[in-house]
């Protein structure tokens, strides 16, 4: 536990020196650490209630967000969720989920990436992080 | 500055790293006193059987067995039939399944068990054991309810005469034009409420009724799931969930707090033609007043003049009453007698507030009416001092049944336990 405690410990620090050295230059440095920084507090803002605190949705109401294959597989399938929501009565790892998600379109492409790094990388999930660029790609797939 | 961020930063990394593991944590130390739950004084629980399926309500009959309503089948049956051991543990064993398809109500008539899906009703004769006679040829009592998967359950109940009522829950959260929708209009006039959103009332003993058969009893009801005939008023008492997503939705309009404790859960006293307002007003317990929706012009102040009808009694939100029961018993002391037992299923709409509920209620009556206070009843089902996330609760407090004996039995929907509380004064 000591050990653990040393870990995350040394790790916040990172955390906090990369913050600090970012302070001069805000704009153009990112990091994966910072994008899944930023996609936490978009987490709690838009997706806690509903898929919970530790991810793990609601029982045969919101799906959870490990064990759940699109997560770490389908990159473009989780971002058009975000965009388009999701009503599809489908069985997810097996199980129905019983309420409608809406569409998030109204968050930004680097808001939508940051939130999906930050869901690729928590809760058991260990995937890659997700660019604002991909993102844009799936918006901009929308046929008029 | 930084020393203090930093220990932020590690507290807060601490503190996911636990809550990140929570829903691993099945231990329960306190298992083996009165089942983990904490009761009132000279009541005690057992555990009398795990694993049934997930158990939504169940019934008693005049024999003491339990038949139990499981929304998942079990080697393809959703109903079982669980007797005594008698071994001198109390336990209990499924000796019968059958019904090829899942659902939440059960209740027995006379000798007639009726048990829903999530579209149907139907119902088995018992022979004088209480025992279903042709399990697998049930009446189709009611058929073709609408099912669009959210809401979906269908909870019943029965009166003295011949009437059975059917939950038909609303599809939607608020009826808004884009379902949970942040500043999504309502629809109006809302048009599942042609077809749900209330209380319909069948036959109990007409076969294959629907929609033109029935009649719709009671409207303005977004979901019901618990419910039970008050023989004192003469008269169906439920318990509406009541609406999710006023701060998601609405963040002009409430703060995370107030989205937390409102709207409450509701308890109406319904009548022929009874409206409970849904989707164009919610009721605020703090003030006691019912208030119009956002989603049809409201700002969380406006109140809401129409006459809808006001609730017997009201909740704190979002805590999910799935079991109600009117105690007839004269085992448990006088002041339960007339008075409402209802199991609070547990919440997931109340973060960033911790979750609520996860327990058993007893409601008062005097009189044919709540004298406005509840207690807690039977706590401790989720296992948990503080859920922070649903799926982290053990167990979750589901249906409610009363044995012939007066002890009351409280089914789990997350891992089927079934729970036996009794009373004694020595």
């Amino acid at each position: 536990m000591k050990k653990i405690v040393l870990g995350i410990a040394s790790i916040s620090i990172i955390i906090v020196a990369i913050a600090q050295k970012k302070k001069p230059a805000p704009k153009k440095i990112d990091t994966p650490m910072a994008s899944i920084e930023r996609g936490h507090a978009v987490y709690i803002k838009e997706c806690m209630s509903c898929h919970q605190e530790d991810g793990g949705g609601v029982p045969h109401l919101n799906p959870p967000l490990y064990e759940n294959q699109d997560i770490n597989n389908d990159k473009k399938k989780i971002i058009s969720i975000v965009l388009k929501g999701m009503s599809d009565r489908v069985p997810i790892e097996g199980e129905y989920y019983s309420n409608s998600m809406a569409s998030h379109a109204y968050l930004t492409n680097q808001e939508i990436a940051d939130v999906l790094s930050y869901v690729r990388s928590s809760f058991g999930n260990h995937a890659s992080i997700i660019t604002p660029d991909e993102v844009k790609a799936v918006r901009g797939v929308k046929k008029k | 500055m930084i020393k203090s961020l930093i220990i932020l930063l590690v507290f807060v990394h601490l503190t996911c790293f636990t809550k990140a593991n929570n829903y691993k944590d099945t231990t329960n130390p306190n298992k083996s006193i009165n089942a983990g739950l904490k009761l009132p004084t000279g009541f005690s629980a057992i555990i009398v059987a795990e694993n049934i399926g997930r158990a939504r309500h169940l019934t008693v009959n005049k024999q003491g067995n339990v038949y139990v309503k499981s929304s998942k089948l079990m080697s393809g049956k959703g109903i079982f039939y669980l007797k005594n051991v008698n071994d001198g543990s109390g336990k209990m064993q499924i000796t019968n399944s059958f019904g090829n398809y899942g659902g939440t109500g059960i209740v027995i008539k006379d000798n007639y068990l009726y048990a829903s899906s999530d579209e149907a009703v139907y119902r088995y004769q018992l022979d004088q054991n209480g025992e279903v006679i042709s399990p697998d040829a049930p009446e189709k009592i009611v058929t073709d309810l609408i099912n669009r998967r959210q809401h979906e359950t269908k909870s019943i109940a029965v009166d003295g005469n011949d009437n059975l009522y059917v939950n038909i829950g609303a599809y939607a959260n608020a009826c808004q034009e884009k379902d949970r929708s942040k500043g999504s209009m309502g629809r109006n006039p809302c048009p599942i409420l042609d077809s749900a959103g209330g209380i319909w009332m069948f036959k109990q003993n007409k076969l294959n009724q629907s929609y033109p058969e029935g009649v719709r009893y009671a409207t303005g009801l977004r979901n019901v799931v618990g419910l039970d005939w008050n023989k004192q008023t003469n008269s169906l008492f439920v318990m509406q969930h009541g609406r999710d997503q006023l701060y998601q939705n609405w963040p002009q309009y409430f703060d995370s707090a107030s989205g937390a404790e409102l709207p409450a859960e509701c308890m109406y006293d319904l009548h022929k033609g009874s409206n409970c307002g849904w989707p164009y007003i919610y009721y605020n317990h703090l003030i006691h007043k019912k208030i119009l929706a956002p989603e049809y012009g409201g700002d969380g102040k406006i109140e809401e003049s129409k006459e809808y009808q006001d609730p017997s009694i009201a909740f704190p939100g979002h805590m999910a009453p799935n079991g109600l029961l009117f105690y007839t018993g004269d085992q448990f002391p006088k002041k339960y007698r007339n008075g409402a037992f209802i199991a609070f299923h547990g919440s997931w709409n109340r973060s960033p507030l911790p979750q609520a509920g996860y327990f058993v209620v007893f409601v008062p009556f005097k009189n044919g009416k709540p004298t406005g206070e509840w207690e807690v009843f039977a706590d401790g089902f989720s296992g948990k001092e503080v859920v922070t996330s649903t799926r982290s609760a053990e167990h979750r407090p589901c249906g409610l049944a009363q044995a012939p004996d007066g002890s009351l039995y409280v089914s789990d929907d997350s891992k089927g336990f079934i729970y036996k509380i009794t009373y004694s004064n020595h």
